[in-house]
């Protein structure tokens, strides 16, 4: 590595702290309904949209009916980004004329955008209308992260209430979410982003003298949403490695800050809401640890290139003329370390927008975002989902450090019973049945292995990132993968759905049932949650339960990969 | 409680289809309409007499002699802009040491004399397929090449070169790269 990329990190990881506190601090005010900066123009339209939707916004909801309107809502999203896809040959704004998407790929769009996953099996410019990309996929975008971030704070009201038997009201939390947080964040970026040259046209592609057809739309507000939402779904084929949707370094930087900007704030707005800010801080703490080693790693294996090359006479030595590296799948605007950030915190975020192609990483390289998908995308995470995921960690871990001191485990005040830990093992483990027995099948299928684009052990690196990426709600792919068949489409459908909502029900449940305890005195024998030991120890459980499970499968694809690269 | 929160459900999908799927993107779109016309249509390059020649953002497909070479795209056909594509190659695969090695062989077809090491970014594709530009690096070893068929001193193509290169954005961010079609665009048009 050399100075610069050191310095291009640092700054990245300066800007990101740097938007912690302010904006965690007012998105805390936004959950706890008070005043929040936007009222004068917003608050009229909340009211009004509660009394259209017939909502009584003072009125707290059960756990249970929490979870059945947030289904609800979500299943509806799936039934209508399905249709709009089928029919949007009959719909208007279609000028480029798409055609009818494919059942199969229309089911698989349809569950990822309304998991936040956002795994593209199609190809964006060359298949969706510009109606279809608006109404459906950059609205999903909208309520697939509101969705996430309000099961987070419904999480947080049980460890803040006592003895109550409500969780918040599901439709205020959204509606909050999206009007005050998600709507004025992404439409100030994206006009940022248009300022950078991204388009924002509903003229059709342009056709230039050399016989080009150039792909518009409405990319900006999209891809302002896409990023800050942990979303990651591309207007275009290529997601932000096209220069449509990211044209400059300033662009790619902000979209970088955008990915981890919501997850790493709401451990801050945690700490808020808690009232005790060091509880925030200890968690974004672990998240840095694990994140900047992962970081300086992928930065340095990319950079060293392609040991095959070598031999051809190629120069792939960085110097103040060229980035040198891997660039096999890499825009010359962002070089190495603009790719290697971006690969890592997409995939330790939920994100999944891509600003390079990750099948052609090196195996080390490519391993580690992998990986970081596979440690349950609690690093950061999806927006909410990505802390309400580590709260659960953090579950298990102070159950397991009260096995070793022999006391009841509490967490802020919280007792955690049986049922807790029950609840903390499902959205431990679910994700690596969902990753590992699909992953069997598939390379044990024809239709499986029909996908696989590259030879030898990469071909299952492939699909094992396929379905850790469903798995994680990523969407992000080693995309030489040929997903877009019935196979893969409904594998990895099933696979996004499954792990979306069966995480989200049992957070929920967790939820209610601390509400409705009593907060316990905090004495001399309460473990304290803060201090740097209980970091290193929630680090330590996040690694071993998260990455264990895991190594013999990466020992078969990537890590099988570089021992036959390094011995050619 | 089902049917209450279903019929919320409906009309709260409505309420949020139209504001978020409709008047967000119309309003995105009104405003940078306004503010960033020509960059808000896809930063569109035009000839004197209006035609569109391409787009500053967009690479073109170049393989004479006479212009410099872009990256390798992987989109079908090459620098393909409604089908953007990376060629999603493992490092280990043998069809992506053939591509490299065809391409090795095309820059030495047309300038035998260059021995110098080539720039990686120069033998490697794009991740979108349309990547608009190269390396300074990558520009230095076609220079001589294109000096030559065009009748030019080096030094002349370097001037038009250094027009069209972009530092990193303030010193510090992205990495330095030089505009292909921006470059030949101006090759064409200069005169001595």
């Amino acid at each position: 590595m050399d100075r610069n990329d050191l310095v291009q990190i640092a700054i990245y990881i300066l800007a990101l702290l740097s938007v912690v506190k302010p904006l965690g601090v007012y998105m805390a005010r936004v959950y706890e309904g008070k005043r929040a900066g936007l009222n004068v123009w917003l608050a009229p339209l909340e009211q009004w949209i509660y009394r259209i939707c017939g909502v009584k916004s003072e009125e707290g909801m059960p756990w249970k009916t929490y979870a059945l309107a947030l289904i609800l809502f979500n299943i509806l999203g799936i039934l209508i980004v399905y249709a709009i896809q089928r029919l949007q040959a009959f719909l208007p704004l279609n000028p480029m004329g798409m055609a009818a998407v494919s059942p199969d790929s229309s089911f698989n769009s349809a569950v990822s955008f309304a998991t936040n996953t956002d795994w593209q099996g199609y190809g964006g410019e060359s298949t969706m209308s510009y109606l279809t990309q608006m109404l459906a996929l950059a609205k999903q975008n909208f309520s697939s992260a509101a969705t996430g971030m309000v099961v987070l704070v419904a999480l947080i009201r049980g460890f803040v209430q006592k003895q109550t038997n409500t969780i918040g009201n599901f439709w205020v939390d959204m509606v909050r979410t999206v009007l005050y947080i998600l709507l004025p964040l992404s439409l100030v970026f994206a006009l940022v982003l248009v300022s950078q040259g991204v388009p924002q046209t509903f003229s059709p592609g342009v056709k230039t003298t050399a016989g080009q057809t150039i792909a518009l739309g409405p990319v900006a507000s999209q891809e302002a949403i896409k990023q800050l939402g942990t979303n990651g779904g591309g207007f275009y084929n290529t997601n932000s490695a096209h220069p449509y949707e990211n044209p400059t370094p300033l662009s790619n930087f902000l979209e970088m800050l955008a990915i981890l900007l919501i997850p790493a704030s709401l451990c801050y707005t945690f700490g808020c809401m808690v009232k005790d800010r060091r509880q925030g801080w200890a968690l974004l703490a672990v998240m840095f640890i694990i994140f900047i080693p992962c970081l300086l790693l992928v930065t340095q294996i990319e950079r060293q290139g392609n040991p095959l090359f070598d031999k051809l006479g190629i120069d792939q030595v960085e110097s103040y003329l060229q980035p040198g590296g891997n660039m096999e799948g890499k825009e010359a605007r962002f070089g190495i370390v603009g790719s290697a950030i971006w690969a890592v915190a997409t995939t330790s975020a939920s994100n999944g927008s891509v600003n390079s192609m990750h099948d052609s990483y090196m195996p080390l390289g490519g391993l580690i975002p992998m990986w970081l998908i596979q440690l349950g995308e609690v690093i950061f995470g999806g927006v909410g989902s990505g802390l309400y995921g580590m709260i659960g960690f953090v579950i298990v871990a102070v159950f397991i450090a009260g096995l070793m001191i022999g006391r009841t485990p509490e967490y802020l005040g919280k007792k955690i019973e049986a049922f807790e830990m029950q609840m903390a093992s499902l959205v431990a483990f679910i994700p690596h049945l969902f990753i590992l027995i699909p992953t069997a099948i598939a390379v044990l299928t024809v239709a499986g292995k029909a996908g696989i684009a590259n030879p030898g052990p990469h071909g299952f690196s492939e699909v094992l990132y396929a379905f850790s990426s469903a798995a994680g709600n990523n969407g992000s792919a080693f995309a030489g993968l040929s997903a877009n068949t019935p196979f893969y489409n409904i594998a990895l459908g099933v696979v996004m759905f499954f792990c979306r909502y069966w995480l989200i029900i049992p957070i929920l449940a967790i939820a209610g049932s601390l509400s409705a305890k009593k907060l316990v005195p905090t004495t001399q024998g309460t473990l304290p949650t803060h201090t740097p030991l209980f970091i290193f120890f929630l680090g330590m459980v996040v690694l071993i339960v998260g990455a264990l499970a895991f190594f013999p499968a990466l020992a078969l694809g990537p890590i099988a990969e570089h021992l036959m690269l390094v011995a050619k | 409680m089902f049917f209450v929160q279903l019929r919320t459900a409906l009309i709260a999908f409505i309420l949020f289809s139209i504001i978020t799927g409709v008047l967000y993107p119309l309003m995105v779109t009104g405003i940078a309409q306004t503010l960033f016309h020509e960059k808000a249509q896809g930063s569109l390059i035009r000839s004197s007499h209006g035609k569109i020649l391409g787009s500053s953002l967009i690479g073109r497909n170049f393989s004479d002699p006479k212009y410099f070479w872009g990256r390798l795209s992987a989109a079908t056909p090459a620098y393909n802009a409604s089908a953007s594509s990376g060629s999603n190659l493992g490092p280990s695969n043998p069809a992506l040491l053939e591509e490299v090695k065809a391409r090795i062989a095309a820059l030495k077809r047309v300038d035998p004399g260059n021995h110098d090491p080539i720039p990686v970014d120069l033998v490697t594709s794009s991740g979108s397929g349309l990547d608009p530009h190269i390396s300074p690096a990558a520009a230095l070893y076609q220079l001589d090449r294109v000096a030559r068929a065009r009748r030019l001193t080096p030094a002349e193509v370097q001037g038009i070169v250094d027009q069209h290169t972009q530092a990193r954005f303030l010193g510090l961010l992205g990495e330095p790269v030089v505009n292909v079609l921006e470059v030949n665009l101006a090759l064409d048009r200069y005169k001595k």
